[in-house]
């Protein structure tokens, strides 16, 4: 049977996509944010995963104002890097995985989370940084994607709760697929960030280091903070973090925490990362 | 009116909400078309003639002429839209953000370096005062 082996979080800021792209990464900009990474590429590379859920969000690219999917699940076999107003990002084909993505969306539609299936979609930063991020840049990415996009771009996006009951469903829906394969959910987005208006620049630390903690310990605090309060304490942007309770949620009770890595700043962005395993 | 909602009060900061979304369509819309090469040509080629094309207030083409972003964004425009306005310029989403907060882009960098904007709370996130205190 399939299984959940990992959740990843992981910020997906297009400047880091374009620092790897343009060789970047040992500049004295880019070279700490890229060393806490350092661990994560060796630890992938151990337990490379065959499927990656990868829960992200579009940033007005593949979905503009006509069509705004709460949720979106990606059944394609395979999804096109777009060009987001700079060409497309230089990195490899993302390849699905048709059958695993229907099953789930079957399965999570099922028990009441109305997902908008998608059958062809280009998929952006918010999607491939993170894969370069762990994988480095090689030929192919070395596992499969099911790309699963939220809506935090028109408020209000789904609350933090609907979010991590939702990635219970989604492992209910992985744990009954009948294949033998290795599974991480990765939630993706933030950290604190605001990237309009006069109060751009917002980082808020205290807030981020305690929504790690309650990642690790206490997810169920972290799905009573209501939206607003993202939007006065993580910034206006940051309220892509309800995409890590997701993943969270996919896990299911207690985790061990193997990696942790915070950086302030990837242009006007916290970058957070974590790398957690079930604990049994 | 952003005023009347209860996440009105957040400083230096709108919401896209439905209202605002309604309110931009078609400046997201237009921002949208950047997104292919050959309509970002000929934007650069007529601005003026390229806004035309779009059923845009007076008050949307000024603000994306003038390079407002946060007068564009007050008359319902996003973000992660606008954002195709100055890739198609050639400039980064930090460029973007300096000129909204009114520092220059050396200053900005400088504040995200060192930590970024505190956060201070504001109204109804403030903590109460004690009873008695």
């Amino acid at each position: 049977m399939a299984r959940v082996t990992a959740g990843i979080s992981c910020s997906h800021v297009p400047a880091i996509g374009a620092a790897i792209d343009l060789g970047k990464v040992r500049e004295p900009y880019w070279a700490p944010l890229f060393a806490g990474f350092e661990f994560s590429k060796q630890w992938i590379a151990a337990n490379t995963p065959d499927v990656v859920f990868l829960v992200y969000n579009d940033h007005a690219t593949a979905f503009s104002l006509d069509v705004i999917p709460t949720f979106a699940i990606g059944c394609a076999p395979e999804f096109a890097p777009a060009d987001e107003g700079w060409g497309a990002r230089p990195v490899p084909m993302v390849r699905g995985a048709p059958e695993l993505a229907a099953h789930i969306a079957e399965n999570v539609i099922q028990a009441d989370f109305d997902l908008t299936i998608v059958n062809r979609m280009d998929v952006d930063h918010g999607l491939t940084v993170p894969l370069s991020l762990m994988f480095g840049q090689p030929k192919s990415w070395p596992c499969l994607v099911i790309p699963f996009a939220v809506n935090v771009v028109q408020y209000p996006p789904p609350s933090g709760n609907r979010c991590y009951q939702l990635g219970k469903a989604i492992r209910r829906a992985i744990d009954g697929f009948d294949q033998d394969l290795k599974v991480q959910v990765w939630g993706t987005g933030g950290m604190s960030h605001q990237l309009q208006g006069p109060r751009a620049g917002l980082i808020n630390k205290e807030f981020d280091s305690k929504f790690m903690d309650g990642m690790v310990n206490d997810p169920e605090a972290l799905t009573r903070i209501p939206r607003e309060q993202y939007l006065r304490e993580a910034g206006s942007e940051g309220i892509e973090l309800v995409m890590w309770l997701i993943m969270r949620g996919a896990l299911e009770g207690p985790v061990r925490e193997v990696h942790r890595f915070y950086h302030v700043p990837a242009s006007n962005t916290a970058v957070g990362h974590l790398i957690l395993e079930p604990a049994t | 009116m952003m005023g009347s909602k209860s996440y009105g009060d957040i400083p230096g900061t709108t919401v896209f909400d439905a209202e605002q979304s309604r309110k931009g369509y078609h400046l997201n819309m237009f921002c949208m078309s950047l997104m292919k090469a050959p309509n970002r040509e000929r934007f650069k080629a007529d601005e003026r003639a390229y806004l035309d094309e779009w059923a845009m207030t007076p008050e949307q083409k000024q603000a994306v002429l003038a390079r407002d972003y946060n007068r564009m964004i007050a008359l319902g425009g996003n973000i992660y839209f606008l954002a195709k306005i100055f890739a198609t310029d050639g400039r980064s989403f930090q460029y973007a953000a300096a000129l909204m907060t009114g520092m220059n882009q050396e200053d900005y960098a400088r504040m995200m370096l060192n930590g970024g904007r505190a956060y201070e709370p504001v109204g109804s996130d403030k903590p109460k005062p004690k009873e008695g205190v």
